[in-house]
């Protein structure tokens, strides 16, 4: 049985698969994506409380959720790789994480944005926006260690372990800071929160979530494909997929 | 014939605390950093003691989270660097053993030393009096569990050239709940409202962090010494 | 590949450093009063190979095991009948000799300090007893080394260049201790530069690069 599943963590099988699975995530993807932003920028009404803004919800929303997933992903690649030695969750785990990273940038930029309007500032110290600050910093740690090591194997168990540990410590972080910005809830803060939501508002949310997700699974399988075929140079199944 | 697992724990923290005594400068410089650290906040902000005392929790949290890193990457490096590490990792006693006996002795002569002095910063910087056994119990916790957050960082990085850059970046966004809730201990402390739910959140995470860290910490400097 | 029931047994190990592929299905077997020189040109591997045989360095494919079991299986009790000295003398410059020997020998077994002095006269370095290590030269450092081998009191012996810096002297007293080791029951595995003319089973092998 165990045979079966090493079979297929390979990284030749692996490398087929994710080939195979591209175009099908990326056509998925642009329907979602498609319909989440002609419905939710053009058809869905303004909300009644924060106007036109609010539409910022349909990119910041689901970047944020996947901010979080892409890091769960790359922490179970990780553990998978460390515990039963299986490398490909290593290439896992390095393809996902700048995807992550990027994710994360874009809660933030857009979470800055939508915040313009609604504080009056650029930054406030909202407590999501500053778990998702801190969650960058993690997703940077665990990239910066593993280009930090020579021998790549090396680097890419101790960005496994990194990884492993700061999973453990995203819903402490979380925790941490919602408590910390309750102590200190400034009376004209206002959160960037989903107002309750219409069908309207919601399906085309709902949409772009969906629509994120399928575009991180397609970029995931190409930066996936590039990290399998780098750590698996020296062998003869890539030299003959690179004659072909 | 074979050595018992408390008499080796009390021969190595033995080994660490008379490395340590023997640099008495090295041992002193981050107690010297601390006070360097804390000294810069009234400075570069404001002489009225009232607004130190606001500022205070935090600015003594910081300078604590800072001067700790500074020792942390010492941990594993010297031994790493004249071979006794890989000694150590076959004295058999296995590596955990190791790594509890060295981060605990880290910790009484940086964290422990930390919280006997922090009564004088406090007072520098305007706290009360009265805040002093909450500022010192939670400041206990919170170096107590820092030291083991940096002793994974410490495996990660020992082998490493720069490494305590990198490990301060690594440790520091670990280290933010910390922050969090002993800063918000002390605070609350200063101002007269019951601290206790800080401290037990403290607490949990000392514990937390103790019983899991030493893993974390032998498998990363298995990966490192490998 | 015979497997030793009884003694020291590597089977066809490899291990990659990065893209390098170092040891390349390396077998080796030891048994009680043996003792095997390894040889071979600088970069193949010899000293990857002692470390794999410790059990410091987990090979990608390969078994290593100590009277029939493997080492990951019985790590600590492998430790406790091993003595392994590496390249450098590995020694804290802050403490003493003896300081040095009490921290690391006490850790495996229960030593009093006169047996500690013992083993520091046996390798010729009773005098850097007290002194402490960093005052010592290479020679003197590598006596001590060696004395905190032959306080570990173990069947096994790792030994990694084990001549570097000895004069004539030192090597004639290194390869005595060596000898008494082996005839009385012991086993060593050496990696030395230069030919080893030691009254003992001795066995060879060549990693080529």
């Amino acid at each position: 049985m165990w045979t079966w599943f090493y079979k297929l963590a390979s990284p030749p099988y692996v490398y087929g698969v994710a080939a195979t699975l591209v175009p099908w995530f990326l056509g998925g993807a642009a329907l979602a994506l498609g319909y989440g932003l002609i419905a939710g920028l053009a058809i869905a009404p303004p909300d009644y409380q924060q106007g036109e803004a609010f539409r910022m919800i349909y990119v910041h929303v689901p970047s944020a959720i996947l901010s979080l997933t892409v890091y769960t992903v790359m922490a179970a690649a990780s553990a998978v790789a460390l515990i039963w030695r299986i490398k490909v969750g290593h290439a896992v785990a390095a393809a996902a994480a700048p995807i992550g990273a990027s994710f994360t940038i874009l809660a933030l930029v857009t979470g800055s944005l939508w915040g313009r309007p609604m504080w009056g500032t650029y930054w406030a110290w909202d407590p999501r926006l500053t778990s998702e600050l801190i969650l960058l910093f993690l997703y940077v740690g665990v990239m910066s260690l593993r280009s930090a090591f020579e021998d790549p194997s090396r680097g890419d168990r101790a960005a496994a372990l990194l990884a492993t540990v700061g999973v453990v410590n995203v819903p402490i972080v979380h925790f941490s800071v919602v408590w910390w910005n309750s102590l200190h809830q400034g009376a004209t803060i206002v959160k960037l929160g989903a107002p309750s939501m219409p069908g309207s508002m919601l399906w085309p949310l709902l949409s772009m979530w969906l629509g994120f997700m399928l575009f991180f699974a397609a970029v995931l399988c190409i930066r996936l494909q590039g990290e399998v075929l780098n750590r698996e140079r020296q062998s003869t199944w890539v030299r003959e997929a690179v004659k072909a | 014939m074979s050595v018992g697992a408390l008499s080796a724990f009390n021969l190595l923290v033995r080994r660490e605390l008379c490395l340590s005594f023997r640099r008495p400068d090295q041992l002193l410089q981050p107690l010297v950093f601390f006070l360097i650290v804390t000294t810069l906040f009234p400075l570069g902000l404001s002489l009225q003691l009232s607004l130190l005392r606001d500022m205070a929790p935090g600015v003594l949290w910081v300078a604590a989270l800072l001067s700790s890193l500074l020792s942390l990457d010492g941990l594993f490096k010297s031994d790493a660097d004249d071979g006794t590490l890989e000694q150590l990792a076959l004295c058999g006693q296995g590596l955990t053993l190791i790594v509890v006996a060295k981060t605990f002795a880290h910790w009484l002569v940086s964290g422990a030393a930390l919280v006997l002095v922090s009564p004088v910063v406090g007072t520098a910087l305007g706290i009360p009096t009265g805040a002093f056994p909450t500022m010192m119990l939670s400041l206990g916790l919170g170096t107590l569990t820092l030291s083991w957050l940096g002793a994974i960082g410490a495996g990660l990085t020992v082998g490493l050239k720069r490494g305590n850059v990198l490990l301060s970046l690594i440790v520091l966004p670990l280290a933010m709940p910390l922050l969090i809730f002993g800063a918000g201990a002390t605070d609350r402390a200063i101002s007269g409202t019951n601290a206790a739910g800080a401290l037990y959140f403290l607490a949990a995470l000392c514990v937390f962090t103790c019983t899991l860290a030493p893993f974390a910490a032998t498998t990363a400097l298995r990966i490192t010494l490998e | 590949m015979n497997t030793v029931a009884d003694g020291l047994s590597v089977e066809k190990v490899h291990v990659w450093r990065g893209d390098r592929h170092v040891l390349k299905g390396v077998s080796l077997s030891l048994a009680p009063r043996q003792l095997l020189h390894i040889r071979g040109p600088n970069g193949s591997g010899k000293t990857t190979l002692l470390r794999v045989a410790c059990g410091l360095l987990r090979p990608e494919q390969g078994e290593v095991s100590w009277n029939g079991h493997s080492i990951s299986a019985v790590r600590l009790e492998y430790q406790a009948v091993l003595a392994y000295a590496s390249h450098e003398p590995a020694l804290k410059g802050d403490l003493t000799a003896l300081e040095n020997l009490r921290f690391a020998v006490g850790l495996k077994r229960h030593v009093s300090t006169k047996e500690l002095r013992d083993s520091l006269e046996q390798t010729g370095a009773a005098a850097c007893a007290d002194l402490p290590a960093r005052v010592l030269s290479a020679g003197q450092r590598r006596r001590v080394a060696m004395a905190r081998v032959l306080a570990m009191s173990a069947s096994l012996w790792l030994l990694d260049e084990p001549f570097t810096n000895l004069d004539a002297a030192g090597t004639e007293l290194m390869s005595a201790l060596l000898r008494s080791h082996v005839s009385q029951g012991g086993a060593a595995l050496v990696v030395a530069h230069h030919d080893l003319t030691i009254a003992v089973d001795l066995r060879r092998m060549d990693l080529a690069a």
